[in-house]
């Protein structure tokens, strides 16, 4: 009996250690689906690579409300998965409730870094640097001397995106201007395309010629009412350049994609702590591709390319919206 | 005059905004008027607004298009009407199921057939509605004051705007000045006196769900196929609602409608254009404008100005007596 007993526990032992080397990552994305084209499916493709290239697999939940923040976490946790990868910053406060009842378990959170939680990787990006250099871009393609920028959500990230861009644009031309619309205060923002389009026109009367959506869907009206209309967008997170070639004057990308591939890649061995993905971990930059290659010019590129090296190298310093919640070069 | 082209456009734009709203609007009020209250208004258009999008991407025409967002727009009148004429449901229900329906499945469908995560492929050339400039529409616009106004204001919309700006004196004629219409409005009111009279109060409850499901099509296509150029999910963003709000602010008359569509779309315009608006010190912040349709609907509906009277017969089954 006793034999019987031992054996049975070596075997429960087996079972359970086999099953921790096992533990597969999951993956919560965040209201706006996997497929938004633009945040939520970049980490989509760097897990989808993953696994192409590991063999491995992983779970994923699309987080359709506020409510089901906390319940997908403590899910995951309790089913063993590890580690658990989470989008965006509205998952900071479920992780801090959820983090501590788990501590074998390692979190990735992306997009926040304020967290106290010894078991989180949190990522955030230097979206400031690339909206900059976007920025510049943009003050350079512009011949009216009006740039617009249409944001999603009114959210201090936004603001964020916004506050980069202008500071970009007035590098290049102090003298230009720079107009910027809210979507919305509400989730809706992130998906109406309707009032992206009428917000592009209004922009375009008050004499843009070039803007860069930072809205998710909504920008996908954005960019299409820009093409229509004959001037010039800048889509965002993803490469959104292939939406309206020759239309499209670049995008701001947020390798999202590269964060989440890393943190499956390293596995259970994941280091934690604050991580800070800027244009030195090229974490963030600009797209280019045969899609647009028609509208940068050398000098463009060249301006660009000189500015990325001297942010990394700190000669010029973007200022961060969440420093002290406003911007310099932009009020809105 | 810079002043005065500012609001030649915002005056546009009121246009482009307000012909959704115009549309469910109107779609709600036939249905309404007949007893059948229906909460799906935004449902439909997000389905025709899919099936539009789908159908001119895959035909390459948008007036297959518009036919096959109004018949996936239909499909779901007969559901609500099945469900809460025939079966007599509670329509409050069947709406909210029609809404929730429409939401996860068009972008399931979409993802299936197009694989480009819940959306269309974007549109282009004959899959689009064009905007239709009216004659001499170039030559006038230098004209002072009447240039503008005819060349940017009321030229250059696409067709499906002009239609629900007619349907709107067409409906009046319709319900004031027909005999099909003064009994769906009877049957809306006191259906026990239409049935004595002879005539079948669940035919013309259909009818007038039919006609709702037309109406509310031709707006879903509009969003997708003449203002956007292809589907996006969750792309009617509350409209359906705004719309019926316009009706009860509108206590359920078509001209009256036109103007709560019209203000709504104002204030839409007004907000997207200005953001936050200074009034000699004192700023309004755009999320007011945003919010003020609904707060003069709940004045409207509190009686504050008049009263609000929905048809007395609406959201009832109507049971014969044996």
């Amino acid at each position: 009996m006793t034999l019987m007993k031992s054996l049975m526990g070596a075997a429960a032992a087996v079972a359970l250690t086999a099953g921790a080397a096992l533990a597969e990552p999951a993956l919560i994305f965040d209201l706006g689906g996997k497929f938004d084209k633009s945040f939520n499916e970049a980490a989509h493709n760097g897990a989808q690579r993953w696994a192409d290239e590991t063999g491995g697999s992983y779970r994923e939940i699309e987080l359709q409300s506020e409510a089901q923040r906390e319940q997908a976490l403590r899910r995951f946790a309790e089913a063993g998965l590890n580690p658990i990868i989470t989008m965006g910053f509205a998952m900071a406060d479920p992780l801090s409730a959820v983090a501590g009842d788990y501590p074998d378990t390692k979190f990735v959170a992306v997009d926040v870094n304020w967290l106290d939680a010894p078991n989180v990787r949190q990522i955030g990006f230097a979206e400031h640097e690339g909206s900059y250099l976007v920025g510049m871009m943009a003050a350079m393609a512009s011949e009216s001397g009006t740039v617009g920028f249409i944001g999603g959500m009114d959210i201090p990230l936004i603001r964020h995106f916004g506050c980069g861009y202008a500071q970009g644009a007035k590098a290049v031309n102090p003298d230009i201007e720079v107009v910027a619309n809210m979507t919305g205060t509400t989730p809706a923002a992130w998906n109406d395309p309707v009032k992206g389009s009428e917000l592009t026109k209004a922009q375009i009367s008050q004499g843009a010629d070039v803007i860069y959506a930072a809205a998710g869907g909504t920008g996908v009206g954005v960019l299409q009412t820009a093409a229509d209309e004959g001037i010039l967008s800048i889509g965002v997170d993803s490469n959104q350049n292939h939406l309206h070639p020759g239309k499209v004057l670049t995008s701001m990308l947020k390798r999202v994609d590269v964060a989440v591939y890393d943190a499956m890649k390293a596995g259970e061995n994941l280091e934690t702590g604050v991580f800070a993905m800027g244009l030195a971990e090229e974490g963030v930059g600009v797209a280019m591709d045969d899609n647009n290659a028609s509208l940068v010019s050398d000098e463009m590129k060249g301006a660009v390319d000189k500015a990325r090296q001297d942010i990394i190298d700190g000669n010029v310093t973007v200022t961060s919206y969440y420093e002290n919640d406003s911007c310099p070069a932009l009020q809105f | 005059m810079e002043a005065f082209v500012t609001l030649i456009q915002v005056l546009d734009s009121t246009i482009r905004l307000a012909t959704p709203l115009l549309l469910a609007c109107l779609a709600g009020l036939y249905s309404e008027r007949a007893g059948i209250f229906d909460i799906g208004l935004e449902g439909k258009m997000l389905m025709s607004a899919f099936f539009s999008a789908a159908v001119a991407a895959v035909t390459g025409s948008v007036w297959l298009g518009l036919l096959a967002g109004i018949g996936a727009s239909l499909i779901l009148s007969a559901l609500h009407g099945v469900a809460s004429i025939t079966f007599r449901g509670n329509q409050l229900i069947s709406g909210v199921a029609i809404n929730f329906l429409a939401s996860g499945l068009t972008v399931l469908v979409a993802q299936s057939w197009f694989q480009q995560g819940g959306r269309t492929p974007s549109l282009f050339g004959g899959g689009r509605f064009e905007p239709i400039n009216f004659p001499f529409a170039d030559a006038l616009s230098s004209v002072p004051v009447i240039g503008p106004i005819y060349s940017e204001l009321l030229s250059g919309h696409s067709i499906l705007v002009y239609v629900a700006f007619l349907m709107v004196p067409l409906t009046w004629w319709i319900l004031y000045r027909t005999r099909f219409g003064l009994r769906l409005r009877a049957v809306g009111e006191n259906p026990a006196a239409v049935d004595t009279a002879g005539v079948s109060v669940v035919g013309l409850r259909f009818a007038a769900v039919a006609i709702c499901g037309v109406l509310c099509g031709i707006a879903g296509a509009y969003l997708a196929t003449a203002l956007q150029a292809g589907f996006v999910k969750e792309m009617t963003a509350g409209r359906g609602f705004i719309a019926l709000a316009a009706l009860i602010f509108a206590k359920w008359r078509p001209w009256h409608a036109m103007g709560a569509c019209l203000l709504f779309g104002l204030l839409q315009a007004i907000a997207l254009r200005f953001q936050n608006i200074d009034l000699g010190g004192v700023i309004i912040p755009v999320q007011v404008m945003d919010a003020l349709p609904y707060i003069l609907t709940v004045v409207i509906l509190a009686g504050f100005v008049g009263k609000a009277v929905p048809p007395r017969a609406g959201g009832e089954p109507y049971v014969k007596e044996r």
